[in-house]
């Protein structure tokens, strides 16, 4: 094992791949050698992969992803980046209609063995067009995958997953993430889509929690051990597809649920996570489902204004003591 | 000078795609056909000019108004109109539809209904041929309409900042459903628009089979031999409305009438004859053939069963086993 970063792990996953596997290209703004990535992922690929393979875009992100659908089912696997996942919303169509759809409506004739990286998240003082969590729209869209790293060995192995796998795959990674540090194997690893880790055990509460909300529940987990409530943490790791056993087992085992999403509470992730408890799993419920999530309002600038509107851990303990007493 | 055979299997193809579409718009006349139809009747030199330059390995990309593009392409005519009639023996299993036609085995990569949308998914293809070594060439299919949107831009910048194999095929014919094109652009020639890219933009006569036929063939040539994209208008009209319900009250009587008179069809065959490339009998042959092909793909559709219910749920993910909870 060895010690290193998301934004490290992330970019050993893809030297591999592009070692492993001469289709494997990445695209996208500012990804190359004059940058490396406005998060510093691809650093250093360019030099070692050639322009062609580690390929700067201009500022069009329709196309971006569109040109990846293309080179997707024409025999190549395109990783493409869109630097702030808030712009994903320029590309909807592409990513919506066409990635996700192509599959389907084609009658199962053609893969689309396309990865969309991007990052997610607020808390860096970036504003409104630059740090909402829009998992819940990816989620929401039949045909794609929805990954949800929160520790490098997380990042890596599911970011491999993603490029070997034949569906398209919406792949978020969290900006305060990227300089956490954790373990990861020195051997080649994957992770599979639609397996929920469990990143804490307990007895009294489940929290389910999504990437930088899985650090948040677990310090959360820790004070609340101080208190004498036993909080397990279930990161799902994947959104689509969702390992429901593992949640509603460790919801079976607590009889409570606390449900951390960073994005915001209307129509979002914390709402499907509760309707399946709720439908699945209310008879062993000792109390009702708790979401913690963003207000329903745009990320605001200012750092007090937006540290209000994050989920944080006095938040989660606070959902948790309501639950619990 | 193109040979007599290919110009006479050009005919054919132009014959087969308007007797197919005569017997859509039929067969929807007898509501046998479920949604709604973009028929290509008056469109087939563009297609049948631009494909006929295409290797079967080469790439097209196509719109809602598909059907003639992939009979151009070479699909097959039964499994195209099972697929117009929602059966299971369609391309796409009757999932896709008139709207969503594609045959990846012969390089047709798929109709999007989302007008522009195929363009940067034709850029990708012809990425993939750059990438992969290979000299195949992409045919990207879209309507002047479709000029309009974000895409085209992102889509043909892309494609020429990068030199990739592309030929874009711009089918003019005049109207975006119901709005003339004078209302929604300044200028009369979409081929103007490739200046902005530094690519050649040619406007030809999109009802003059042989003038669509050499613009592609250069194009072609070009993006083969790496040298980037082309932008090829072509001034078309479609026959009839913009889909089943569309009676196209908004075209004038005799700008219709104009353009009916242009009919590509007769007057290819008039050029043919006059060049001696076929007779009178040969051509009624060729239409008895075509009649019963569509005769034939008809026979195939109706008798072939739709899907069950249930398959609804089939072809949503390519299913891995690196991936559980499915």
């Amino acid at each position: 094992m060895k010690e290193t970063t998301v934004r490290d792990a992330l970019r050993e996953a893809l030297r591999e791949e592009m070692k492993r596997d001469k289709t494997v290209f990445l695209l996208g703004e500012d990804i190359g050698r004059h940058w490396g990535g406005a998060f510093g992922v691809t650093k250093g690929l360019a030099e070692e992969f050639g322009d062609e393979r580690v390929r700067d875009t201009p500022i069009s992100e329709s196309a971006i992803i569109g040109v990846g659908v293309g080179a997707a089912i024409t025999d190549m696997r395109p990783v493409a980046e869109i630097m702030f996942g808030d712009l994903s919303a320029l590309a909807m169509d592409q990513i919506c209609n066409q990635a996700a759809k192509i599959r389907y409506m084609f009658g199962g004739q053609v893969k689309v063995p396309l990865v969309i990286r991007t990052p997610f998240g607020a808390g860096v003082n970036i504003a409104s067009h630059h740090s909402q969590s829009l998992e819940a729209w990816f989620m929401h869209t039949p045909g794609l995958y929805v990954a949800v790293p929160s520790t490098p060995y997380d990042a890596k192995g599911l970011l491999k997953t993603a490029i070997r796998g034949d569906n398209p795959v919406f792949f978020v990674e969290h900006k305060l993430l990227y300089p956490v540090k954790g373990m990861i194997p020195e051997e080649d690893y994957t992770v599979p889509f639609g397996v929920a880790d469990v990143k804490r055990e307990g007895e009294d509460v489940t929290i389910f929690a999504t990437l930088y909300m899985v650090d948040k529940a677990l310090a959360a987990a820790e004070k609340l051990k101080k208190e004498g409530v036993s909080a397990e943490v279930v990161d799902p790791r994947t959104l689509s597809p969702l390992d429901k056993s593992t949640i509603l087992k460790s919801v079976k085992k607590t009889g409570r649920i606390v449900i951390v999403t960073e994005d915001c509470k209307t129509g979002g992730v914390s709402a499907e996570i509760a309707a399946i408890v709720a439908e699945e799993a209310l008879d062993y419920l000792d109390a009702p489902i708790k979401r913690v999530a963003e207000p329903d309002t745009p990320i605001p600038f200012s750092p007090p204004l937006e540290q209000f509107v994050i989920p944080d851990e006095k938040s989660i303990i606070k959902a948790v003591k309501e639950t619990v007493h | 000078m193109v040979e007599k055979t290919k110009l006479i299997e050009m005919y054919r193809l132009m014959l087969q795609i308007r007797f197919f579409e005569e017997k859509v718009f039929e067969l929807y006349g007898k509501n046998l056909v479920p949604g709604t139809i973009h028929l290509y009747a008056g469109e087939e030199a563009v297609a049948v000019g631009v494909c006929a330059n295409l290797r079967r390995d080469d790439y097209i990309t196509s719109t809602h108004r598909g059907h003639g593009h992939c009979i151009a392409k070479g699909a097959d005519l039964g499994k195209v109109m099972a697929e117009i009639l929602g059966k299971k023996t369609g391309y796409c299993k009757g999932k896709g539809g008139s709207m969503h036609i594609a045959d990846f085995s012969m390089g047709m990569l798929g109709a999007t209904a989302v007008v522009g949308a195929g363009i940067p998914v034709a850029a990708g293809a012809g990425l993939s041929t750059k990438l992969r070594g290979t000299d195949q060439v992409v045919a990207c299919f879209f309507g002047e309409g479709a000029s309009n949107q974000g895409t085209f831009h992102e889509g043909v910048n892309m494609a020429a900042i990068w030199r990739l194999p592309v030929v874009f095929v711009c089918e003019n014919n005049l109207y975006a459903m119901g709005t003339r094109q004078s209302l929604v652009m300044t200028i009369e020639n979409i081929a103007d628009r490739a200046v902005a890219y530094g690519i050649p933009g040619v406007t030809v006569d999109g009802n003059d089979i042989l003038a669509v036929y050499e613009a592609a063939s250069k194009a072609v040539n070009r993006a083969r031999r790496g040298l980037g994209p082309t932008l090829i208008e072509c001034k078309t009209y479609r026959q009839k409305g913009h889909s089943r319900f569309d009676p196209a009250a908004y075209r004038p009587k005799n700008e219709v009438e104009e353009w009916l008179k242009r009919d590509p069809i007769p007057r290819f065959k008039s050029k043919l004859i006059e060049m001696s490339a076929l007779t009178e009998e040969e051509d009624e042959e060729l239409r008895r053939e075509a009649a019963a092909a569509v005769e034939g793909a008809v026979k195939f559709a109706m008798e072939s069963p739709f899907p069950e219910p249930e398959e609804a749920l089939e072809d949503v993910y390519v299913q891995e086993e690196s991936v559980s909870g499915r």
